[in-house]
């Protein structure tokens, strides 16, 4: 097994966890830190693709992990935001007790 | 230098052994996430998350990555993770709730997740000798990714920055407590 093998594992294993923590937990936090260990997978998966791979010097694979950080970062700010305000309206922040749209 | 007469198994960039480094980061990282998503309570959660954030940042350093390894210290470990314990303090949700931790499908997601690792993990597999094996360390100073971002990539650049811009905006309109009988 080669290193970018060993990496790509890793990565799969952290994807697989963070969807699993996605899909089975029930506080809305949880699920928005499921989706952030997915992203982080998805930025391994890219700085060692550009690590092994032909042109490391043109920073391909780096620049797409680092605006993949910055969008995360944002993703983070507003998700959470409303899931404080989906909790000051709704009281709660199980999943399975918000099942309206309708306020 | 060793004896590189049979290619070796883990090697790292100048041809030692990177095993033990690589599994102990690796362990730590997939061992933090494990945690994140498995322990009852929140607190706890969002502090094993910071350990997997803080392993991919060792990750990325092992990688010669150092901007991007430093860059998610600084953005994960110390926006992110503060971020989601703020989260969890203002909405009371440390304990668990009396129905567990777990949703009422929980069994097929995890079958779901399950079924996305045995698929990602059987195609690396296969192709694992058609990957690269060792290659040249990249030598990448911070002064090339300042070039990089104000040259080639100065559009994503912009985009990025509106797309925050707009996001705190739009973070601090959606929380924005509205007082009674405003509007």
């Amino acid at each position: 097994m080669t290193p970018l093998a060993g990496y790509l594992l890793v990565a799969a294993l952290l994807f697989a966890i963070g969807l699993a923590g996605a899909l089975t937990r029930r506080n809305a936090i949880l699920v928005l830190i499921g989706i952030e260990l997915m992203l982080n997978a998805a930025n391994l998966n890219l700085i060692a693709f550009w690590r092994y791979g032909p042109h490391p010097e043109a920073l391909t694979g780096m620049m797409f992990a680092i605006f993949s950080i910055a969008v995360a970062a944002a993703e983070a700010a507003v998700g959470l935001g409303l899931v404080i305000q989906i909790h000051r309206h709704a009281h709660t922040t199980d999943l399975d007790q918000i099942n309206r749209m309708k306020g | 230098m060793r004896d590189l007469g049979h290619p070796p198994v883990w090697t790292g960039k100048d041809g030692k052994p990177m095993s033990i480094a690589f599994y102990l980061v690796a362990a730590l990282t997939v061992g933090g996430g494990l945690a994140a998503v498995m322990l009852k309570n929140t607190v706890h959660c969002a502090l094993a998350l910071t350990v997997a954030f803080a392993g991919l940042a060792l990750l990325f350093l092992q990688l010669d990555a150092q901007f991007a390894g430093f860059a998610q210290i600084l953005i994960y470990i110390g926006a992110v993770a503060i971020l989601v314990v703020f989260a969890i303090l203002l909405t009371r949700s440390q304990e668990a709730p009396r129905g567990g931790v777990f949703s009422k499908s929980w069994l097929t997601g995890l079958a779901i997740a399950a079924a996305v690792f045995a698929v990602l993990g059987w195609a690396v597999l296969q192709t694992a000798n058609l990957l690269p094996r060792v290659s040249e360390a990249p030598v990448v100073t911070v002064q090339q990714i300042g070039t990089a971002l104000m040259g080639r990539y100065v559009l994503p650049l912009e985009i990025v920055a509106l797309l925050l811009t707009a996001a705190l905006i739009g973070a601090v309109i959606v929380a924005m407590h509205e007082k009674e009988g405003a509007q």
